[in-house]
């Protein structure tokens, strides 16, 4: 029985070191909300307006 | 003793899983930008990007790889008016920088704001207009 215990708690630390490391990804860099961020504050100083027409243009192509 | 190990596993794995999918709704979140401080920051760059448009486009003023800008070529602008590119470009590095540390503190991380500068410092070349001047790790470089 002791043996046992001894086995389940061996076991039981990488699962525990995996455990630490999620916590670590929980308060990580939000990398993709950032470039968003800033994607949208560089638009605002640049007056980079999103341009509509590079979006309908290929709709637009006649068929040939 | 199987039963114990079976439980212990079972507890571990929906630990497990509720830490995994926290990640990924902090993820889809936006990060806070619509402060009082960020805007005013916002709008004093826009504002200035009007006289510093002409200079990025001759190549005088160039991205920096940190972020910020710089003189790329003082030739590039007339003697007169070469105070007054330095005048600007301290300006907007001055507000660049603060920009970045608003977003961090803004958002109760101000560890972050190294990665929030060098996600800008992508993001400005990313989107800057082709001809204009930025910094890689070779050093200068015509987009």
């Amino acid at each position: 029985m002791k043996a046992g215990y001894m086995k389940s708690g061996i076991l039981l630390l990488p699962a525990a070191v995996f455990l630490t490391a999620c916590v670590t990804i929980n308060i990580y860099f939000p990398a993709a909300a950032a470039e968003k961020a800033a994607d949208k504050i560089i638009d605002e100083v640049w007056q980079l307006k999103g341009n509509p027409a590079d979006e309908q243009a290929p709709a637009e192509a006649p068929a040939q | 003793m199987r039963t114990l190990i079976k439980n212990s596993f079972f507890a571990l794995y929906l630990a497990i899983a509720a830490l995994l999918t926290a990640p990924a709704a902090l993820a889809a979140a936006d990060l806070e930008i619509n402060t009082p401080a960020i805007s005013a920051l916002q709008s004093s760059m826009q504002a200035r990007y009007t006289q510093l448009a002409g200079y990025y486009a001759s190549g005088a003023v160039g991205l920096t790889r940190d972020g910020l800008v710089a003189v790329h070529d003082a030739n590039a602008v007339p003697l007169a008016q070469r105070q007054g590119v330095n005048g600007l470009v301290a300006a907007e590095n001055k507000d660049r920088n603060a920009l970045y540390k608003e977003i961090a503190t803004a958002n109760g991380h101000p560890e972050w704001e190294s990665e929030i500068r060098s996600t800008f410092a992508q993001r400005w070349i990313q989107k800057a207009q082709s001809g204009w001047w930025y910094q890689d790790a070779g050093g200068w470089v015509k987009k």
